[in-house]
């Protein structure tokens, strides 16, 4: 289990190796305070929904989950990306409702990244790695919420990184994205270097 | 096809290219391209899910309450990409299993529903499918291009084919194992952008905090 939380936070950080969810990982990663929210957010949004997914996925696509209709060679499994996608909107859309009522606080704080996590492919590839490794589910609320704890990890460093970075005399052509992109393949490395770790 | 159409295709090329400039689906770009077969594979997949999404999005969206809109396009887009995975799945099993979760993955891939939302949303048919192809081409030209790099320099070979002879067969060729390696990836991304600004200086992002010329006299 342990091993596990540790794999999916450094090893197989979603977004230093496995690239997901690098758009939202480049363009929101200008400020610490910014990076924080959204980092906050993917945490609580990851760490719900790949559990629930695996729920979904285990109660009703996957084949023989009707048997106890009559129906064992029902197979819906391939529904399984508009089924993860429509789960995903549902509980952001729960989840601000939630935080608008009883703490507006961070509602307000976390708002607008709660929506632009819902087309976040982190969220989604979580749900589907989930799937493809056959998770069960103990061991997918942990996948969860350490992929989420991962992804706000690499973001937060990044953009710590990047607020230093502006003040750096940058060759011209290089600026911005390009240099965006050469810090996370450093970064990258690092994360790489986590690789012994868990290991006896 | 007139002049102008034809600028709706050629522009994403390298202009106005999806990955380099807008920052528009690198997600599943870097993960597929550890080898050309993979690339290509993704590229079409990509290709055919954005253009006959941008065709649908565009026939529909007189009828689309403004509402709604996000939650119709990202069914349509979510349809299409299981009618790609499973056609891969029936006739291309081993590959889909190599591209594992990234095929599903483009249904939340930025430039799908970014070029549904700014373009096929606002222009009639014929354009819109013309926009999408030429992303899905800019799109496929970065992928291709950085997984030629990779494979070539990481195992030697282009499409599996060996076209330098391996150190461990006997021949001169060292393989770069770390061009197979995720950071790889970044890098030639980051050095690709490098590139094209230099030819193209007007894509150049302004300096936020320009270091000052120093003026001799008036220092302290």
């Amino acid at each position: 289990m342990s091993e596990l939380f540790l794999r999916s936070v450094f090893q197989e950080n979603l977004a230093l190796s496995f690239f997901l969810g690098i758009c939202t990982f480049l363009a929101v990663s200008k400020r610490v305070d910014t990076a924080l929210g959204l980092g906050l957010a993917m945490i609580v949004v990851q760490g719900v929904t790949v559990p629930v997914n695996h729920l979904i996925f285990r109660g009703l696509l996957i084949e023989g989950a009707w048997a106890w209709a009559g129906l064992p060679e029902v197979d819906l499994s391939y529904l399984k990306l508009i089924c993860f996608i429509s789960v995903i909107a549902a509980i952001v859309q729960i989840l601000e409702m939630t935080l608008d009522r009883f703490a507006p606080g961070l509602h307000r704080s976390l708002g607008i990244f709660l929506l632009l996590i819902t087309v976040n492919c982190a969220i989604l590839g979580g749900s589907l790695f989930m799937v493809d490794r056959r998770y069960d589910l103990p061991q997918s609320v942990i996948y969860g919420l350490g992929s989420g704890i991962g992804w706000a990890l690499a973001i937060i460093a990044f953009a710590a990184i990047r607020e230093r970075l502006r003040y750096a005399d940058i060759p011209e052509g290089l600026r911005g994205l390009g240099i965006a992109f050469i810090v996370t393949g450093l970064m990258s490395m690092g994360f790489s270097a986590f690789a012994g770790l868990g290991q006896p | 096809m007139s002049k102008r159409a034809l600028h709706h295709l050629t522009a994403p090329l390298i202009d106005g290219n999806p990955i380099t400039l807008q920052i528009l689906g690198i997600c599943s770009a870097l993960a597929v391209t550890t080898s050309m077969a993979t690339a290509l594979t993704m590229s079409l997949a990509l290709t055919v899910v954005l253009t006959t999404a941008s065709a649908l999005i565009s026939l529909v969206r007189h009828h689309l309450p403004n509402a709604i809109r996000l939650v119709v396009q990202i069914t349509i887009i979510a349809s299409l990409v299981i009618v790609a995975d499973q056609i891969l799945r029936a006739y291309a099993f081993e590959m889909s299993q190599r591209l594992s979760v990234f095929v599903g993955l483009i249904v939340t891939n930025c430039i799908v529903l970014g070029r549904a939302e700014t373009f096929a949303m606002r222009n009639p048919v014929w354009p819109s499918v013309l926009d999408g192809l030429g992303n899905g081409l800019g799109y496929s030209l970065v992928l291709m291009l950085v997984a030629a790099i990779r494979e070539g320099l990481g195992a030697g070979a282009l499409f599996g084919v060996q076209l330098l002879p391996l150190a461990s067969s006997g021949g001169w060729f060292q393989p770069l194992g770390f061009m197979l390696l995720a950071p790889s990836a970044f890098f030639i991304i980051g050095l690709l952008i490098w590139a094209i600004r230099t030819r193209r200086p007007e894509q150049v992002e302004p300096d936020e905090f320009p270091l000052r010329e120093r003026s001799g006299g008036d220092r302290p």
